[in-house]
């Protein structure tokens, strides 16, 4: 299990499940996501599960807040065996189709699920490298490969994501850093509830049920460059 | 910026896909190459060992009495206890030297910063008043935090325009302890990188907190580099012996790396945390760097007499005016040399 580990959007959802089900004694934490109530209580909770917590607030969207967000992390905690990307934002609700989407919300979707963590993930990695590896995970959707009508701007930035990956891992195969992609199937999360209002929340997964299982996969030998749809995976939750 | 005089101009700004590198072998033969020849220099089971300190934001504006002044931290110090230098009111295009003086400051003065927060005067150097000890109004992240909202990088009079923050960091950019760029490395792309590695040259990694290159007072620059912090990785000291039991040469990528190396191996190089305080030169008899990358420095700049600890004062002189007439570009946005292997 690593040991420390860095999560964006960890405040909500999968990203807080994450936390919370990596938090225990010895556990160091990174926790990154906007200034919030929501951000304060996950690393209270962290805390009393034992974890050792740095909690940033910070807007990925904020590309050139990176370095600043980047080096405050290394400090704090040291170089992390892992980091998930999983902030994300639909860009603006209801969704719309790509007609009717305006540029600013093309533009912040893009900045907050491919660049803002692309920037944030290119100043851990060569701190991870050099310290023999570790893993990299990109939070992806079925909307990154199927072409959903109104998820346009969602599902374009997450595929820019996927491939972003895909290509890094090509470029850094040997180096002992897997970067993977993974879809974490659909959940019962407030953003999901935003896309979807009117889903029935009990037909949907659990986001701590999709960490635990997340945290099973990455503890298995998949290659560097896969992308993983979790439900389809055959192994063990 | 204080420069000393020499006829090789600045680049005054990055250059994308420039890659000039100055082979200057301790037999005297000078070079100009492509970094991309890099492996071809080094053999495999040599070490080459970077310090992957990022530029901490260390300049502040803040009030005395008054008075304008700019804050340079001149280190960093997570429990908000750190040296500091203070310049009078001026921008990054004034030359250091000729802005107006700071207020003189005492013991327990109190210099205001951003968002009205205090900085407290612990200790005033004696030999130059603008040397304080500061205890800054927070500490940690907190500290940090407030550090990247509102302090820039240092500045140099001969770029051609404010430098970014991201814009003085290299590829190995980590834990925000330099107050200036470790520029030896900027030019040292992972692509580079990886090829050495690929080639069988090691990598390694220390983290050394670079100090002020230039603080406005001659005899207070002339004490350059003040005393830096320094930790070396237990894997990075098991690396530097594994390299030297196997015949293989120990590169350090920058003056800060030999620093922190040959300061720790005077006390048998153990991992952790140190303060460089040696001052090295021709008369240093080193004990562990072999060689040496680091941008061009001329005669007179204390990188120069730094490197003179790997090749004779004249070979650095002659190997300088060639790369000159070479079209090589100075300081820390410009071309780098591998010294003595």
């Amino acid at each position: 299990m690593p040991t420390t580990t860095i999560i964006t959007g960890s405040s909500r959802g999968l990203g807080r499940a994450l936390a919370l089900s990596l938090a225990s004694p010895g556990a160091r934490l990174g926790l990154v996501a906007r200034e919030s109530e929501a951000l304060r209580d996950t690393a209270r909770a962290a805390r009393e599960r034992g974890a050792t917590v740095l909690a940033v607030a910070a807007d990925l969207g904020e590309v050139e807040a990176a370095p600043g967000l980047a080096a405050r992390l290394l400090e704090g905690l040291g170089s992390p065996s892992l980091l998930v990307l999983g902030a994300s934002t639909l860009g603006a609700v209801p969704l719309a189709q790509v007609l009717d989407t305006p540029d600013e919300v093309w533009l912040r979707t893009f900045q907050v699920n491919v660049l803002g963590g692309l920037a944030l993930a290119r100043r851990l990695v060569p701190a991870m490298i050099l310290a023999g590896g570790g893993t990299v995970v990109g939070v992806s959707s079925d909307a990154a490969v199927e072409a959903y009508p109104s998820w346009g701007a969602y599902g374009a930035s997450k595929a820019a994501l996927d491939h972003a990956l895909r290509t890094w891992a090509a470029e850094l195969e040997g180096t002992g850093l897997r970067l993977l992609s993974v879809d974490p199937g659909e959940m019962d999360t407030a953003m999901h509830h935003d896309a979807l209002p009117e889903v029935d929340p009990a037909t949907l997964q659990r986001p701590e049920a999709v960490a635990r299982r997340l945290l099973a996969l990455l503890a298995t030998p998949v290659p560097s460059g896969s992308r993983i749809t979790l439900p389809d995976w055959g192994g063990a939750a | 910026m204080n420069a000393p005089l020499t006829t090789m101009p600045a680049a005054a700004w990055p250059e994308p896909g420039r890659d000039r590198l100055l082979h200057v072998r301790a037999d005297g033969e000078l070079q100009a190459l492509s970094l991309d020849a890099l492996p071809t220099l080094l053999r495999p089971g040599d070490l080459l060992v970077l310090n992957d300190a990022a530029t901490l934001p260390a300049c502040l504006a803040g009030r005395v009495r008054g008075h304008l002044v700019e804050l340079r931290l001149a280190a960093w110090g997570a429990d908000g206890r750190v040296p500091a230098v203070l310049m009078g009111e001026g921008s990054w295009q004034d030359d250091t030297d000729l802005r107006p003086s700071p207020p003189t400051v005492e013991v327990g003065e109190v210099i205001v910063l951003a968002e009205g927060r205090e900085a407290r005067v612990e200790a005033v150097d004696p030999r130059s008043p603008r040397l304080v000890r500061l205890r800054l109004p927070l500490v940690g992240d907190a500290l940090l935090a407030w550090l990247y909202r509102h302090a820039w990088p240092v500045q140099y009079r001969y770029a051609a325009g404010p430098l970014p923050l991201a814009m003085v960091q290299t590829g190995l950019a980590g834990r925000p302890w330099s107050v200036e760029m470790p520029s030896a490395s900027r030019p040292l792309s992972w692509q580079r990188l990886l090829a050495l590695r690929r080639f069988g040259v090691g990598l390694a990694v220390l983290t050394h907190g670079a100090g002020l290159s230039a603080t406005g007072d001659p005899a207070l620059d002339a004490r350059l580099p003040l005393p830096e912090p320094y930790e070396i990785p237990a894997a990075t000291v098991a690396a530097v012996q594994q390299a030297r039991a196997r015949g293989g040469r120990v590169i350090a990528a920058g003056t800060t790396v030999v620093r922190a190396l040959e300061a720790a191996a005077l006390r048998g190089l153990p991992p952790g945390p140190g303060t460089a305080e040696l001052v090295i030169d021709a008369h240093h008899p080193r004990a562990v760097v072999d060689g040496l990358i680091t941008n061009m420095h001329g005669p007179g700049e204390s990188h120069f007499q730094l490197a003179s600890a790997f090749v004779p004062v004249a070979l650095l002189a002659r190997a300088h005016q060639q790369a000159t007439a070479w079209g090589f570009r100075a300081h820390e946005l410009g071309d780098v040399a591998l010294i003595g292997v």
